[in-house]
């Protein structure tokens, strides 16, 4: 039963989607099951937040309790997920679910602390906290985008020399310094550049990959579907 | 004898539901202006049929006994000698499989290998963490490393916290699982599934951790940054491919074959394509080929 259930699941949300893409989803009905199994995709991935949640806080209070190394922060972590969470999840008038118990209790002014909208904590907390050090990581990027190069592009045998200056002339054409000293060569020069190297091999190059994935997803999703490929669910 | 009935009745009953559907919509008020059935997507149709056909059909020879060759790939060679490795030192081993939903069938392949990783890791004993970005890949992967480790006997070894929920947020999940690259320093990385910006961010500090790294994606625009960063990359249609090939199943390379049967074919396409364009008679060929 635990195996068959699923393959038949994966069949039949396999075979909807493929069979919709045929027929119009105005219609027919079978044409609008690529939305519908999408939706129920959406319904069910909600439930399982709160297994998330269940897992973050599991983990991290085991540390805490535990006393084991960084602590503080699996600490902070507890602390910030109900942070962000309990406040927009509280009533932001005596018209909402639960507002006239709550405001009976609290001032009314409270409200606006409350839920997600513009001044309410997790507004507060999402602009200028969450926001912020996510900006951060995206702009570590450039700096390790410095150190893979300087080592992606060494020297070391002919293959690497070709990447090599192949990756000064397109990095001389992105930037419009570059891309003045190699008019200096001839005016057509950049252009040479963005229809060989950009347009000719790496659109080559990415489309065969392409291909070849997107052949790969194919016949991985008919093993699925078949039932042949069981090793998504840790079996075979 | 009972999964063999069960895949005939499947493949009876995908080709009686096709052909039900098309002669339907045939039959009943097909319009050019409002077609039920979009005629104009029948060469998906046919390259469906032929791709799937030649995907059983090796399938089949596969389970009759066929000797099918699969060419030698490096990247998933190297994932036991990077587990060995890890044993060795007495170091975790850390999988991520991509960071999006299971909805992605990259993900999926992702959690196929991890599958066979966690056979690996819990063979030698060696400790596994599997972060993970959404609540349903956490499901999936405790279901996932649970089995591998009852299918090697080692069920008592099974701890639910190897796979973690860390973070919805991209950068968060990223700035979660470099810190604890940099504090626990695994022995090994494997990175397979679908990854975006954050690739090099941690393909980079993996790389500054020591550790050896199989990175493993189909996203064209990821795989520099991985093979500028890793030991090993496995690219586009190899992450597929490649739980197939470590369980060795005859039943799973015969969907490789077939998918290579299949690149035959497309590549014949492409080569008649550019013959017959570049005597300006193709147009009537390329038109066959675009889907509205």
């Amino acid at each position: 039963m635990r195996k068959t259930v699923p393959v038949i699941v994966a069949f039949l949300s396999g075979f909807v989607m493929v069979v919709s893409f045929f027929f119009n989803p105005e219609r027919t009905f079978i044409g609008g099951g690529q939305e519908a199994v999408l939706q129920w995709v959406t319904i069910v991935s909600g439930f399982t937040l709160v297994l998330g949640v269940f897992s973050i806080v599991r983990v991290n209070a085991r540390a805490v309790a535990r006393r084991s190394k960084g602590w503080f922060y699996k600490l902070l972590t507890v602390v910030s997920v109900f942070a962000m969470a309990i406040p927009a999840m509280l009533p932001v008038s005596k018209n909402t679910v639960g507002g006239k118990i709550f405001f009976g209790i609290f001032p009314d002014n409270w409200g606006t602390l409350f839920g997600t909208g513009p001044s309410s904590i997790y507004d507060w907390l999402f602009t200028y906290v969450d926001q912020p050090m996510m900006e951060t990581m995206f702009a570590m990027l450039a700096f390790f985008i410095a150190s893979a190069a300087y080592r992606a592009f060494r020297a070391r045998n002919a293959e690497a020399t070709l990447l090599l200056l192949t990756a000064v002339l397109v990095m001389l054409w992105r930037v419009p310094m570059g891309e003045a000293f190699l008019r200096l060569f001839s005016d057509s020069f950049p252009q040479y550049i963005n229809m060989f190297v950009m347009n000719g091999f790496n659109v080559a190059v990415q489309r065969g990959i392409i291909i070849g994935a997107a052949l790969g997803a194919a016949s991985m999703s008919l093993r699925i579907m078949l039932g042949i490929e069981r090793t998504y669910m840790g079996k075979g | 004898m009972k999964k063999r009935l069960i895949a005939s009745v499947l493949r009876i009953f995908i080709l009686a539901l096709f052909l039900i559907g098309i002669f339907s919509a045939t039959a009943f008020g097909q319009t050019v202006e409002d077609p039920i059935f979009r005629i104009n997507r029948l060469t998906v149709l046919v390259f469906m049929i032929i791709f799937s056909s030649a995907v059983l059909l090796y399938t089949t020879w596969a389970r009759k006994g066929k000797k099918l060759f699969v060419r030698k790939i490096p990247g998933i060679d190297a994932v036991e000698e990077a587990v060995g490795r890890a044993t060795e030192m007495g170091k975790p081993v850390l999988f991520i499989p991509g960071i999006s939903d299971i909805d992605e069938i990259e993900t999926i392949a992702g959690l196929s290998i991890l599958g066979r990783v966690a056979k690996i890791t819990a063979r030698y004993d060696t400790p596994l963490s599997v972060p993970v970005r959404y609540p349903m890949i956490l499901a999936a992967g405790q279901e996932v490393v649970e089995q591998s480790y009852i299918e090697v006997g080692k069920h008592d070894a099974y701890n639910s916290e190897i796979v973690k929920y860390v973070a919805g947020e991209q950068f968060a999940f990223t700035a979660t699982v470099n810190g604890w690259m940099m504090r626990e320093r695994p022995a090994a990385n494997i990175y397979m599934g679908a990854f975006f910006a954050e690739s090099l961010l941690l393909a980079e500090s993996g790389n500054a951790s020591g550790a050896i790294q199989i990175a493993g994606t189909a996203r064209p625009e990821q795989l520099p940054f991985f093979i500028a960063a890793c030991d090993y990359t496995l690219m586009g249609e190899e992450l597929y491919a490649a739980s197939s090939y470590l369980s060795r199943e005859p039943l799973l390379l015969g969907g490789i074959k077939g998918q290579d049967f299949v690149k035959v074919i497309i590549i014949v396409a492409i080569l008649l394509g550019v013959v017959l364009s570049s005597f300006g008679i193709g147009s009537w060929f390329v038109d066959l080929f675009r889907v509205p």
